[in-house]
């Protein structure tokens, strides 16, 4: 391990790190002109929950990591049955989160295992 | 997360904010403990994966602590890309965190509170966090709404640190299919918290919506897709869950 590949990936994380807190200090400063019961308020919400949803949306069917391994069809499966579960058993949050995750895991391990 | 719907009351009145603080610690030592720890164990995971040390992996969680920023990150940092590609890709994947903080830190204002405790709070603005808060704090005397986020950031942010270090203690040691259902598990648990936590017609809209735009525009514009997503969807949900107030 040489001094670069050791303090390198610090000044990266810095500057990642860096770049995310500006977002919510630039949060701060606007959020004392904003009225919680307001129409602003609602707008700028409404913005946070399409970002958020276009974000986690993008990870499950268009992942960077190691799930772009992983068939789109078992992605997209295992993500609705996580959600049916979950609604089913009335918000039943480790239910579906389980439930998800392992039909993930089984057909990955079928495929590797030539089941499937 | 698991009651159903409920109007906005000054119902939640813990008492004082040292208690609300500690409503907060219980409410995150539950589930959403245990599900972000194992969330991170994928971002440990991966770090052990592309030879970074467990203390860049650390750093990463106490001075980010924003997870698909901190996966972007590492991706292209094991890519080889600059640090300029990286600080704007991560930028864009946090974008997010702007909207989230505003909304948040409006919420969670009361009177005689110093400024700089607002700038220490917005720190731990993340998902999981800001969904809980912003569906149990209007419900609370607004000096019990930031005291109550920082009970369970903390919780979070702790629980964040030893996931990370046990998935990097793991990776390579478990077979492929466990480590996939580990990365999994970051997507399923925020979906499944904004799914049930999401409340009203146009933000449940703006949900829904963005969830099917997010992908498409991604595949048409990879850089802008999320700022589109955020603004174009957002405020079309905005405005026909305006138009329907307005009928009604």
């Amino acid at each position: 391990m040489t001094e670069v590949s050791l303090w390198w990936p610090f000044a990266v994380m810095l500057a990642g790190a860096a770049v995310t807190y500006a977002w919510r200090a630039l949060g701060v400063v606007l959020s004392g002109r904003i009225a919680p019961q307001g129409k602003l308020f609602e707008w700028i919400a409404c913005i946070a929950y399409a970002l958020l949803s276009g974000l986690i949306a993008r990870m499950i069917l268009l992942p960077a990591g190691p799930l772009a391994e992983v068939p789109l069809a078992d992605r997209l499966g295992a993500a609705i049955l996580g959600l049916a579960v979950f609604f089913l058993a009335r918000r039943n949050m480790p239910l579906g989160v389980v439930s998800a995750v392992a039909a993930l895991m089984a057909l990955s391990w079928a495929r590797g295992a030539g089941v499937l | 997360m698991a009651q159903g719907p409920s109007p906005p009351q000054r119902s939640r009145d813990f008492g004082g904010t040292r208690q609300a603080l500690w409503a907060g610690v219980r409410l995150a030592f539950g589930v959403p403990a245990v599900v972000l720890s194992a969330s991170y164990l994928g971002f440990g995971a991966l770090a052990q994966q592309v030879d970074l040390e467990i203390w860049h992996a650390l750093f990463s969680v106490v001075t980010a602590w924003a997870l698909p920023g901190q996966v972007a990150l590492v991706e292209l940092y094991a890519d080889g890309a600059s640090i300029l590609a990286i600080a704007v890709a991560v930028a864009l994947t946090n974008a997010r965190l702007l909207p989230m903080a505003i909304t948040l830190m409006t919420l969670v204002r009361a009177p005689g509170t110093p400024r700089w405790q607002y700038y220490l709070a917005a720190h731990w603005v993340a998902v999981t966090g800001w969904a809980l808060a912003m569906r149990d704090c209007p419900a609370m005397p607004p000096e019990q709404r930031r005291p109550f986020f920082m009970g369970i950031s903390l919780v979070l942010w702790t629980v964040s640190l030893l996931g990370t270090a046990l998935g990097f203690a793991l990776a390579g040691s478990v077979p492929s299919y466990i480590t996939l259902g580990l990365v999994f598990l970051n997507p399923i648990y925020f979906m499944l918290v904004v799914a049930g936590d999401v409340r009203g017609v146009s933000r449940i809209l703006a949900a829904v919506l963005g969830a099917l735009a997010g992908p498409l525009l991604y595949l048409a514009t990879p850089d802008w897709s999320l700022l589109l997503t955020g603004v174009g969807v957002g405020s079309l949900a905005y405005l026909v869950g305006q138009a329907r107030a307005g009928r009604t």
